[in-house]
């Protein structure tokens, strides 16, 4: 256990100090800027969508902050060593994605809402929608984590992860975003966050099993 | 039973072996497939027009057989991907990987008849139906798995890759299957499948069948021309490698 948290502490001081942290959340925002311009300025068109336009720019900036998760360490021997630290690598994994998620997504988490203001959204949406994200992304940095590592070994794998990806996040994204369209996350929304709960439990239990495969296959 | 099974593999592992069965396999099954595909054709043209939807009702007997070699294409790479993963079967990389390309076609194929009939039919050439969606994202998976075995350049590390995104994926499909079943629907129900009483009347559901095993025949004719071309692929690195005398 003190080996897992050091392993995750490890990779939140290198996310926190290498800026990956700043340039997640400044992805965030460039992106939702980028939307009026498509989109037009209307305020209550912009509120209609807010919830569903925020789902998407989450997963692209969560898909982008994954690219090189694996890769840095995977290069300069760090896995090897991780490896014989006498911890399962599905551990190491978890530990990592763990550090991950503490030190990239909760920063966007917390850019979320005021995003949401720069798209007018309705107050009432806001929790709701902070439930749903909070339920989903899990799976989403779980299952990230799989195209990342099947990418590791691939010089320039960051579009090839995209790819591997992107069909893994589609019912996350569709329960995430029915979930977010209900106010305040009424009754209505149950079965979409307890869907949402399922996928990020399923992908705790089964996604390190496939990113570890997926690392040591590329290590022998 | 299994017995005789696990011989038979054991035996097939060795590709000089697989290669002389394969050479004498490809062409009877070529012969075969283009055969059944002729008389299906046939038979499908001599359909009598729908009385609603004229005679754009035959573009079905391309579009539901090329929807079902989509999915039993990737159900082909998932079976073969678990024989090299598990049982170490050195012909399962090979066959998974000849099997993709011919898989995404019959994708291709199922999503781009659809949009033809989807026009006259439903007056636009793409919906954000279940059905479709899932089907798209089929081929998005198809096409990840082939571009992860272009993009690593060690065949063994490729193959390992490829095979653990095949079993991840095999996991996913059904997944999204019921996401987007629960997201939207418009898509008419599979009409084959109630097998005792098929919504399909004879006069369609012949031709339909027939049309069925001639893809069924096409997949398997294409697929093991692929697998022997891997085969020489490997045989031809080899020898690269070994240098010019060897």
């Amino acid at each position: 256990m003190k080996v897992f948290m050091a392993i995750s502490a490890t990779h939140m001081r290198l996310a926190w100090r290498g800026g990956h942290s700043g340039l997640a959340v400044a992805f965030l925002f460039i992106a939702v800027t980028l939307l009026p311009f498509g989109l037009g300025p209307e305020l209550t068109l912009l509120r209609a969508l807010a919830p569903g336009l925020l789902w998407v720019v989450l997963v692209m900036s969560v898909l982008v902050s994954l690219d090189r998760l694996f890769q840095e360490d995977f290069e300069d021997g760090t896995l090897d060593q991780l490896i014989g630290l006498g911890l399962s690598l599905e551990a190491v994994v978890l530990a990592k994605l763990v550090g991950h998620y503490l030190a990239v997504i909760v920063p966007l988490l917390i850019g979320v809402p005021i995003a949401g203001l720069m798209l007018n959204i309705a107050p009432s949406h806001v929790p709701g929608l902070m439930l749903a994200l909070g339920l989903g992304t899990p799976a989403l940095v779980l299952l990230g984590g799989i195209g990342a590592a099947l990418a590791v070994s691939v010089r320039r794998g960051g579009l090839l992860s995209v790819l591997l990806t992107l069909p893994f996040y589609v019912p996350v994204m569709i329960f995430g975003a029915a979930a977010s369209k209900t106010a305040l996350a009424g009754a209505a929304a149950m079965p979409a966050l307890a869907i949402l709960a399922l996928l990020s439990l399923a992908g705790l239990c089964l996604a390190p099993l496939a990113i570890a495969a997926a690392l040591r296959a590329a290590i022998r | 039973m299994l017995k005789a099974l696990e011989n038979i593999s054991a035996y097939y592992a060795n590709p000089t072996r697989f290669m002389r069965l394969a050479d004498r396999l490809r062409a009877p099954l070529w012969a075969l497939a283009l055969i059944v595909l002729a008389y299906g054709l046939m038979r499908a043209m001599n359909v009598p027009d729908d009385y609603q939807q004229g005679a754009t009702v035959k573009i079905m007997f391309v579009h539901v057989p090329a929807a079902w070699m989509a999915l039993f294409g990737y159900s082909f790479i998932f079976i073969a991907s678990v024989t090299a993963l598990v049982f170490r079967h050195p012909l399962g990389h090979v066959a998974a990987r000849a099997a993709a390309p011919v898989g995404a076609t019959f994708t291709a194929i199922a999503l781009v008849t659809g949009a033809l009939w989807g026009q006259p039919m439903w007056g636009t050439w793409w919906v954000w139906d279940a059905r479709l969606t899932s089907v798209l994202v089929l081929f998005f998976v198809y096409l990840g798995y082939m571009a992860l075995w272009q993009a690593i350049a060690e065949p063994t590390r490729a193959a390992r890759a490829a095979a653990i995104l095949a079993i991840v994926g095999f996991v996913n499909v059904p997944i999204v299957k019921f996401s987007v079943d629960w997201w939207n629907t418009l898509h008419q129900p599979a009409s084959v499948s109630r097998l005792a009483r098929p919504a399909l009347h004879a006069d369609f559901l012949y031709p339909l069948l027939i049309m069925g095993v001639a893809f069924l025949l096409l997949f398997l004719a294409l697929t093991l021309t692929r697998m022997q071309m891997e085969v020489l692929r490997q045989k031809l690195r080899m020898r690269h490698m070994r240098g010019p005398e060897a």
